[in-house]
């Protein structure tokens, strides 16, 4: 292992992975450690889905510019992603979610985004084999060019640019402390040796909050257990991903024919509990059935838990702390994937000291002593 | 061509090429990038043969290898397992 580089980054998750592959395209020397595997945490677990309709401007923007990367990133990292854009479809159920979906659509179509309020006919035009009624929805909002892409892929490419261009991706390696002198990161000390170093980027996920104890941060992240399950692959039936935030329901059709979705298990807890319930297979099979009648007849195969890294306002807490050298890159709170390209090309600009495409102070944990605006757009 | 995972169509071939190009060390890692075992039949008989093959490769015992497995144990149809009593 090496015992210098420019920069760590603690996490091979897709934030990890992408930020050491911007970081490598500017020519730094970059270092990624991963406690377990490439994608063991969050990202492998992940629902896949790529949003850009959100509430607050700054997760909308993320999502947006996101977006704009993901749709060449197959060919920049010379590695197919699997990105499909289906759209998402947002359920509205009552009054009171269509004010603020008029009030979100309002502010997505601002900054670009092509999204619409649509009918219950409407609904079934876009996908079949959804029932309005079911789903209790008197209208939805939908924008085509959402969708997803696989997880696995986009960081393997991701890791595999970066790795060609000089990136160290070390697995299976423990960040056990953070030396920090005289108010600068100093060295990270692992179960494999010590590297010296200026900057740390604190890209561990729901393991995020105990990195940063390391050099005395206290953040107000909080691991949350979230279940998801999949099913056997069939003929293709609908493109677009469905949400409902009203239900906590997710679910799409993945790009081998799957069904994947999730929802709140009705025994979700906070901690690293990784145990996958029976009521939350039964709750989630309820409201599928619900939702889209003709999946009733299709198999499960499998069920599993991951954990989302909640912030009190669900927007991430990005850039530099008070420690210098240390960076921060995690609280996603759901919705890591969906805007890492960005997140990434931020941060590199930042540790670069290029220009940021868009600013970021208003993600920093500075927030949290003042007055905060939460994200409402939250699901799973 | 060695098939080892029938319901996704793995050879033994993509297995060594994961290991050596792509330093797969797991058989999670397996699973992501190949989607060995993530089939109909959830691995029952490609995981114990992607064990070997790792542990050929590797140099790892098959103890230090050996798959984790995600409920349910058989495949179960949704409507059956979301049916509610007072909706029958």
């Amino acid at each position: 292992m090496k015992d210098r580089a420019e920069v760590v980054i603690i996490g091979a998750g897709i934030n990890g992975c992408a930020l050491a592959y911007e970081l490598a395209k500017r020519g730094k020397d970059v270092v990624v450690l991963e406690k377990h595997y490439i994608c063991y945490g969050a990202t492998g677990r992940c629902g896949a889905g790529i949003r850009q309709q959100w509430a607050t401007k700054e997760n909308a923007l993320l999502a947006k510019k996101s977006v704009e990367i993901f749709e060449r990133l197959s060919e920049e990292l010379g590695y197919d992603i699997g990105l499909r854009q289906g759209g998402y479809l947002i359920a509205i159920h009552d009054e009171e979610e269509m004010r603020q979906a008029k009030k979100n659509v309002e502010m997505q179509r601002s900054i670009g985004l092509p999204v619409k309020i649509i009918s219950p006919d409407e609904i079934k035009e876009i996908a079949p084999i959804l029932d309005p009624e079911g789903m209790e929805a008197i209208a939805a909002t939908f924008c085509p060019t959402d969708g997803h892409a696989n997880p696995f892929k986009t960081t393997y490419a991701y890791a595999r640019a970066a790795k060609k261009l000089g990136a160290k991706i070390y697995k299976f390696t423990e960040v056990k402390d953070i030396k920090v002198k005289d108010g600068k990161v100093e060295e990270v000390v692992t179960n494999r040796g010590k590297i010296k170093t200026k900057y740390v980027v604190n890209a561990a996920g729901a393991w995020s909050k105990e990195i940063a104890k390391m050099v005395g941060i206290n953040m107000p992240n909080k691991p949350v257990r979230k279940e998801a399950l999949v099913t056997e692959p069939i003929e293709r039936l609908f493109d677009c991903m469905v949400i409902s935030f009203k239900h906590g329901i997710y679910f799409s059709q993945q790009e081998e024919g799957q069904i994947l979705g999730g929802i709140p298990s009705p025994e979700e807890k906070i901690g690293y509990y990784t145990e996958p319930t029976f009521s939350f297979l039964k709750h989630m099979a309820y409201m599928l059935g619900k939702y889209a009648p003709p999946l009733k007849h299709i198999n499960i195969l499998r069920q599993w838990t991951g954990f989302y890294d909640v912030t009190p306002d669900a927007l991430p807490i990005l850039g530099e702390t008070n420690i210098e050298g240390f960076i921060q890159c995690n609280g996603f709170s759901g919705h890591g994937f969906m805007i890492a390209p960005m997140v990434a090309k931020l941060l590199a600009q930042l540790i670069c000291q290029e220009k940021l495409d868009m600013p970021i102070d208003r993600l920093s944990m500075e927030r949290f002593k003042g007055k905060i605006t939460k994200e409402k757009a939250v699901v799973g | 061509m060695k098939i080892v995972c029938r319901c996704e169509d793995i050879t033994e071939e993509d297995i060594i090429k994961a290991i050596e190009e792509y330093g797969c060390s797991t058989l999670a890692e397996l699973k992501q990038l190949l989607r060995l075992g993530m089939g109909h039949c959830q691995g029952r008989t490609c995981l114990i043969l992607a064990a070997k093959i790792l542990a050929r490769k590797t140099g790892k015992s098959l103890e230090e290898i050996m798959p984790s497995f995600r409920p349910p144990i058989i495949p179960v149809e949704i409507g059956l397992i979301g049916e509610k009593k007072d909706e029958r």
